[in-house]
């Protein structure tokens, strides 16, 4: 029989191979790996399924599986909690699906021009909408932007511990402590039971002057607006610490930016930007800061910047690339590597095609929503909205406890009615025993929206 | 025409495409928004509802573009970038460029993918939680290692997920504050080096012996009690294999260190050798590189890690599990985890990819992968080693796996040119060349991983663009200093990266400091 | 643009005769009356091929004939004399024009010679501005001159050409000569120049590379400053990677010598071997440390411009508690040769063999052999 032949490896065919071998001079490939000893070989062939070798019997198998996903635009979707149901406009992914990008690397600004100019542009994009004049590639996610930021904090301050309210993702926050173990030490700080929002008189004892950031999540976890920020930020800088903002950038072409409230460094997660949930797998972080080299000098992450060529023409390429410490600083650098840059692309292509009046319409599309939302379940039997009374954005608390079931029955009971109901906040927050978070996006439609209070009343009935 | 001219008749796209903004005009759309849902509550009722500091003044100053004048500007600058698809891209080494097969993009993009909410129920992610579980099942036979996580988002993140899991461990055991030491060789990926220490360890460097093997006896000087793991990529970023790895994890297992294994460079070992026979106790595995899922310019992707049993309590939190009365999971129930290392679960589209890509080869093709990527490599050596002033790194060891690190040195002695002239001359061939990462020790470097999906051809036409650079640099070195010509842009200067007065990292910050082009701005 | 052209023309004329310098005038004499011919003016030569295309525009300052002005004439390169030269020129001659190029505000001195020229330039501008070594004498220790002639041709045009970004400093050594000749050898370290980083010129995308050079030493100062324990006794060896740490701590240190601080305060600056030994005596065992670099290109940790520290002073000092601190920079240069303990006692150099960790930056180091 033939050998088999494998379509991603054109140097299977065996007579390519004997030619290969004997220009090298050895008799086999096996003769090239003769020095890795016995002991070290695998004593068998891997026991791995049979492999689906032609095309359509792999997209029928790995189709099966994916069949057994319900996905969030089968169902109706109320989830939010750090990742949002947004419509991606077509060329969003006609551009990311180019293979020109798809398929290229770190490459270098002569032949992969191209990826630096757009990713040039996304920085210049997120800037503005930021209000901030540098803008880093994207890194992993929102969580690594925060940790970073407040590691970048750390290192500008000299100092080493942050304040962190308790009322942002708790999600992002297992990832923060991951970053900054063993040597950012964490104070946290409450939220006021009332409002939601952060509770300054908390705040005021909990920071000293051994704070090098104070975080505000910005709409905050429970999707609450943080209107007193710029007190926050001042309270901040009077104890010489910096202000970092853990912003949701899709809400501000409407909202506040936050260098406008004190933030001196903003960061987030671009996911809303354009790109598809992906299971949480579209998510990637943005950490934005004055042009000052304090924070430039600081980032651990790529800049690319912009230059003249010899030839008149736009240049690109890495700025600061070895960027390192002064004579200081006492922490070491982090890391860069291989993060999300391609959804770096995507959130430019998006906020290229949203444009200002796009931004600004998308927040008012979504804050219409929840305000039509909230106004639509108010008065449902075994439903409060009154937990806390800060101004929601495009997500807001509900409190079931009245009604005498969990919200995991609750959202049990959704789901048989094809709808995914709000994040349980009671596992994270026992406090909040019984609240879940609603969330809506502009694809939100009013029937959605019926479809819930309508399940709501005959569940909670 | 023979293919190296061909090649020199290269020219990139050039479009000099302006910059996104100077392509705006006032009130250009390119996408709309839908308006209220229905009319219970309207637009100005609800922006009534915000606090008034809170409302943006002015508008977001983003471009105004319509829909095809925006298509046309990405179009342009796609194709002023090559990737994979558009060129013979084996000058990026240690980062196992191969082709990308198109079915699992698509695979991956479809809306079962695409459209699912972390946060939904378990029950209603039965698809993607069996495809999460089933690569792991794939990676037990393929690491010889038994749990896994998928959440790190690339091959750093992976040394970042280990590093977590080794302080997480030692916590455990009461060791936190003794064992406060990694040790790492300087050919290993420098993350290796770079991720433990913003987890507060101290890093110890083992370099290399005359033949190119970590110096065994360095690596017991480093040893001690107060060792809590080792992390050593292997094969090393020169190409060359430890054969006397296992040395190497029965000294550390002898002093209680745990044994972490950067297999990012696994290309050459599928089939062959496994983290398992080399005795390790965790590795972690580039789904983005060995397994064929794209670069996407650098991310999204995934650092897969991979453990032994012992360590599954320590590991990333939620695990993927599998029950018959629940279906597959996710495990909440880990109280000693090192904690989270990315938001949610990891990139899921990434793991769709490296599945299918997976399930297409099976046992035989990954062996096969291997197997030719060795041959390649081989191959490519041979033909480079024949170029004038083209040499390796440790002459003296002669075998290579998937890889191989090489010098420009006697180009650059005997020319004045050296890697980063040569990079800029490849340009100019449509191919891509990177002049390698720390450590800078072998002069003039280049790394070459001519991985399984390159053909004999292509190797041939890659190796004959090299050679006739090399012939440039010493008979036409005006052409040299000129590169690139036929590219998208000419030389970059530099100048402009540097200096804070200077650089300029969006639109905003270049009109603060220029007008026209490049003209400073006035005080 | 000015820069500074010194040629030695009698650099390297001992070599050829066998002996090994040309120091000194008795020395100079000799090597004539046994047939020595000069070579610097022709080992100058290669270098100027290299950049005399990229000199246009540059104003060449330079002593008379043999000393610089008549190269450049056979070029064509523009030029001002400096002064006229002795016919037997004498070091005296080299620091006068080293001196007068400062002054006039050069921003580049190109030498040709060997260990004596570049002490010499060294006397007279120190680090004040960049230099470019040619090698043409007998000796070349000193960290200052590139490899070859054509080498320094090609960094001079570089530098002339704007493409120089970044500058490293660089160890001027030399030998005594006297114990030289008897078969001894002594070298000294006498300073530090500012020469341009080639390496880091020709990673010009900068794809990976690591810090600059003083970056790299301001990383490693900060570390070592916060890794120093209370109530211990540190010496701190001569060096310029050490230097930054004594900066770091704020005290009077020297370049050359070693000095001595506790607990942020200074007991002792440019100490002699009998003094550091006083200091010890006053402190536990454990409690006595020192912190050396690795000094000149050959990699010595010991008996390289530190003999203050002598046998029995090294002996003193417990040697879990020597650190020897290196830039990674540093590090890469010697790649793949040892370091090398040269005390001048044979018993010590044989145990301080071994591997020994170099600190490195932040955290980091480096088991390197010492043979």
């Amino acid at each position: 029989m033939a050998k088999k032949m494998f379509p991603y490896i054109p140097n299977s065919e065996e007579k390519i191979q004997r030619e290969m071998l004997d220009f090298i001079g050895v008799n086999s490939i096996e003769d090239l790996i003769s020095d890795i000893p016995e002991d070290m070989r695998m004593n068998h062939k891997m026991a791995l399924p049979e492999p689906y070798c032609d095309e359509s019997g792999l997209v029928r198998h790995v189709n099966g599986i994916l069949a057994k996903n319900k996905t969030a635009k089968e169902l109706i979707c109320f989830l939010g909690a750090g990742c949002y149901n947004r419509y991606v406009p077509a060329l969003v992914d006609e551009v990311v699906n180019r293979s020109e990008f798809l398929t290229a690397y770190a490459g270098e600004p002569y032949e992969d021009h191209g990826r630096f100019h757009a990713m040039f542009e996304y920085q210049s994009m997120m800037a503005e909408l930021l209000d901030m004049d540098v803008c880093n590639v994207p890194n992993y996610d929102g969580a690594q932007a925060v940790g970073t930021a407040l590691r970048m904090a750390c290192r500008i301050t000299h100092r080493n511990e942050v304040v962190v309210p308790k009322n942002i993702n708790p999600d992002t926050l297992r990832a923060v402590q991951t970053y900054l173990q063993p040597d950012v030490k964490i104070t946290f700080t409450d939220y006021n039971p009332k409002t939601g929002r952060i509770c300054l008189d908390c705040l005021k004892k909990n920071l000293t002057e051994n704070a090098a950031a104070v975080l505000v999540m910005n709409p905050n976890f429970f999707g609450i607006i943080e209107e007193r920020a710029q007190d926050i930020a001042d309270m901040a800088h009077e104890k010489g610490a910096l202000l970092v903002a853990y912003v949701e950038p899709s809400t501000l072409g409407l909202l506040t930016p936050p260098s406008q409230y004190g933030a001196d460094i903003a960061c987030g997660d671009i996911q809303a930007l354009g790109m598809h949930m992906n299971y949480g797998g579209g998510v990637a972080g943005f950490i934005a800061t004055k042009d000052e080299p304090r924070f430039v000098d600081e980032y651990p992450s790529r800049l690319f910047g912009i230059a003249p060529t010899s030839e008149g023409e736009w240049g690109f390429g890495d700025v600061l690339w070895e960027r390192t410490s002064f004579a200081n600083r006492d922490h070491a650098k982090e890391f860069v590597g291989t993060h999300a840059a391609l959804w770096g692309i995507a959130a430019g292509v998006y906020l290229a095609s949203m444009g200002p009046q796009g931004m600004k319409e998308l927040g008012e599309a979504v804050l219409q929503r929840q305000v039509c939302l909230k106004k639509n379940l108010a008065g449902l039997k075994g439903v409060s909205l009154d937990k806390f009374s800060g101004t929601p954005f495009q997500e807001f608390v509900v409190d079931f406890s009245a009604s005498g079931k969990t919200v995991k029955e609750i959202n049990a009971a959704l789901l048989e009615r094809g709808i995914l109901g709000g994040y349980d906040l009671g596992a994270a927050f026992p406090e909040l025993e019984g609240c879940a978070l609603l969330a809506v996006t502009e694809q939100t439609s009013a029937d959605d929206i019926k479809a819930l209070v309508s399940a709501l009343g005959e569940i909670l009935a | 025409m023979n293919n190296l001219e061909r090649m020199k008749k290269f020219h990139q796209a050039k479009w000099n495409e302006p910059i996104i903004y100077e392509l705006s005009t006032p009130g250009e759309r390119a996408v709309l928004v839908p308006g209220p849902c229905c009319d219970c509550v309207s637009t100005d009722e609800a922006l009534g509802t915000l606090p008034a500091g809170m409302v943006r003044k002015e508008r977001a100053n983003l471009p105004e573009i319509a829909q095809l004048q925006l298509v046309r500007h990405y179009n342009h600058l796609s194709q002023e970038n090559i990737g994979v698809d558009g060129n013979i891209d084996i000058g990026q080494g240690t980062c196992t460029m191969k082709y990308n097969p198109k079915i699992n993009d698509r695979l991956a993009g479809q809306p079962k993918v695409a459209d699912m909410h972390p946060l939904q129920p378990d029950e209603t992610a039965q698809g993607i939680l069996e495809v999460f579980y089933k690569t792991g099942e794939l990676f037990k036979e393929i690491s010889g290692l038994d749990v896994f996580s998928m959440q790190p988002g690339g091959g750093s993140h992976g040394v970042l997920a280990l590093a977590s899991i080794v302080r997480a461990y030692w916590r455990d055991k009461g060791e936190e504050d003794k064992r406060d030491e990694i040790i790492t060789t300087l050919f290993s990926h420098p993350a290796d080096c770079a991720v433990p220490i913003v987890k507060g360890y101290k890093v110890t460097i083992i370099p290399p012996d005359e033949e190119g093997y970590p110096d065994i006896e360095a690596f017991k000087a480093a040893l001690s009690d107060r060792t809590a793991a080792i992390f050593f990529t292997n094969p090393e970023d020169t190409g060359i294999f430890n054969v006397r790895i296992k040395e190497f994890t029965r000294l550390a297992h002898e002093k209680g260190a745990l044994c972490c294994y950067d297999q990012a460079n696994a290309n050459g070992l599928l089939g062959i050798t496994r983290t398992a026979e080399a005795n390790f106790d965790m590795s972690f595995f580039n789904l983005h590189k060995t397994f064929g899922a794209p670069h996407g310019c650098g991310g999204p992707a995934t650092g897969m890690v991979a453990a032994r049993k012992e360590l599954r309590p320590y590991l990333p939190v939620p695990l993927v599990e599998y029950s018959p009365e629940k279906g597959y999971y996710l495990d909440f129930d880990l109280p000693k985890s090192c904690g989270k290392i990315k938001s949610f679960w990891g990139v899921a589209p990434v793991v769709v990819k490296a599945y299918s890509w997976i399930m297409a080869l099976g046992a035989d093709g990954l062996r096969e992968v291997s197997r030719v990527a060795i041959l390649n490599n081989n191959y490519c050596m041979k033909k480079i080693l024949a170029i004038r002033g083209a040499s390796i790194s440790f002459p003296n060891h002669p075998s290579r796996i998937e890889q191989a690190r090489y010098s420009w040195q006697q180009l650059k002695e005997e020319t004045g040119f050296g890697t980063a002239d040569v990079q800029r001359c490849c340009a100019d061939f449509g191919t891509h060349y990177w002049s390698s990462h720390e450590p800078f020790v072998i002069p003039e470097p280049f790394t070459i991983e001519p991985s399984e999906s390159y053909s004999k051809q292509d190797i041939d036409d890659y190796t004959a663009v090299l050679a006739e650079i090399s012939r440039m640099c010493y008979e036409e070195p005006e052409a040299v200093k000129h590169a690139p010509v036929n590219s998208t842009v000419h030389h970059i200067d530099h100048d402009y990266f540097d200096d804070p007065a200077k650089y300029a990292i969006t639109w905003r910050a270049y009109n603060k400091k220029y007008t026209g082009y490049f003209e400073p701005k006035k005080g | 643009m000015k820069a500074g052209f010194i040629v030695n023309p009698v650099a390297g004329m001992g070599g050829s005769v066998a002996l090994k310098g040309t120091d000194g005038e008795e020395t100079l004499r000799r090597a004539i009356e046994l047939g020595a011919q000069p070579r610097a003016s022709e080992r100058a030569e290669t270098a100027l091929r290299e950049f005399a295309d990229a000199a246009r525009g540059t104003l060449f300052l330079t002593p008379s004939g043999a000393m610089g002005a008549g190269l450049l004439t056979k070029y064509g390169i523009e030029h001002e004399t400096l002064f006229e030269t002795e016919a037997r020129t004498t070091a005296e001659e080299t620091r006068r024009a080293a001196r007068m190029m400062l002054e006039e505000g050069a921003e580049l001195i190109i030498f040709a010679g060997g260990d004596g020229t570049a002490r010499d330039v060294c006397a007279a501008v120190g680090d004040k501005i960049p230099v470019v070594g040619i090698p043409a004498g007998v000796k070349i220790h000193s960290a200052v001159y590139a490899k070859r002639p054509i080498d320094a041709g090609r960094l001079i045009k570089n530098f002339l050409e704007g493409r120089v970004k970044r500058f490293t400093e660089a160890e001027v050594m030399d030998i005594d000569e006297d114990a030289f000749r008897e078969g001894r050898v002594s070298a000294r370290l006498y300073g530090y120049m500012r020469v341009p980083d080639d390496a880091e010129y020709m990673q010009e995308r900068k794809s990976g590379g690591g810090a600059g050079s003083s970056e790299e030493s301001a990383n490693l100062a900060a570390f070592l400053a916060g890794s120093m324990k209370p109530g211990t006794l540190y010496l701190i060896g001569s060096g310029s990677t050490t230097m930054r740490l004594k900066e770091r701590l704020g005290i009077n240190g020297t370049l050359l010598g070693v000095d001595a601080v506790k607990d942020g305060a200074q007991l002792g600056k440019d100490l002699t071997a009998e003094q550091i030994k006083n200091l010890l005596a006053q402190e536990k065992p454990e409690d006595r440390s020192l912190i050396i670099t690795v000094i000149g290109g050959q990699g010595h940790i010991f008996g390289r411009g530190n003999q203050q520290l002598s046998p029995d002073v090294i002996k003193m000092i417990p040697h879990e508690n020597i650190t020897v601190a290196a830039t990674p920079g540093k590090m890469a240069g010697l790649f793949g040769k040892s370091l090398i303990a040269d005390t001048g006692d044979a018993a010590l150099d044989e145990e301080l063999k071994g591997y020994v960790p170099v600190v490195t930056g932040h955290s980091r180091r480096m088991m390197v052999k010492i043979e």
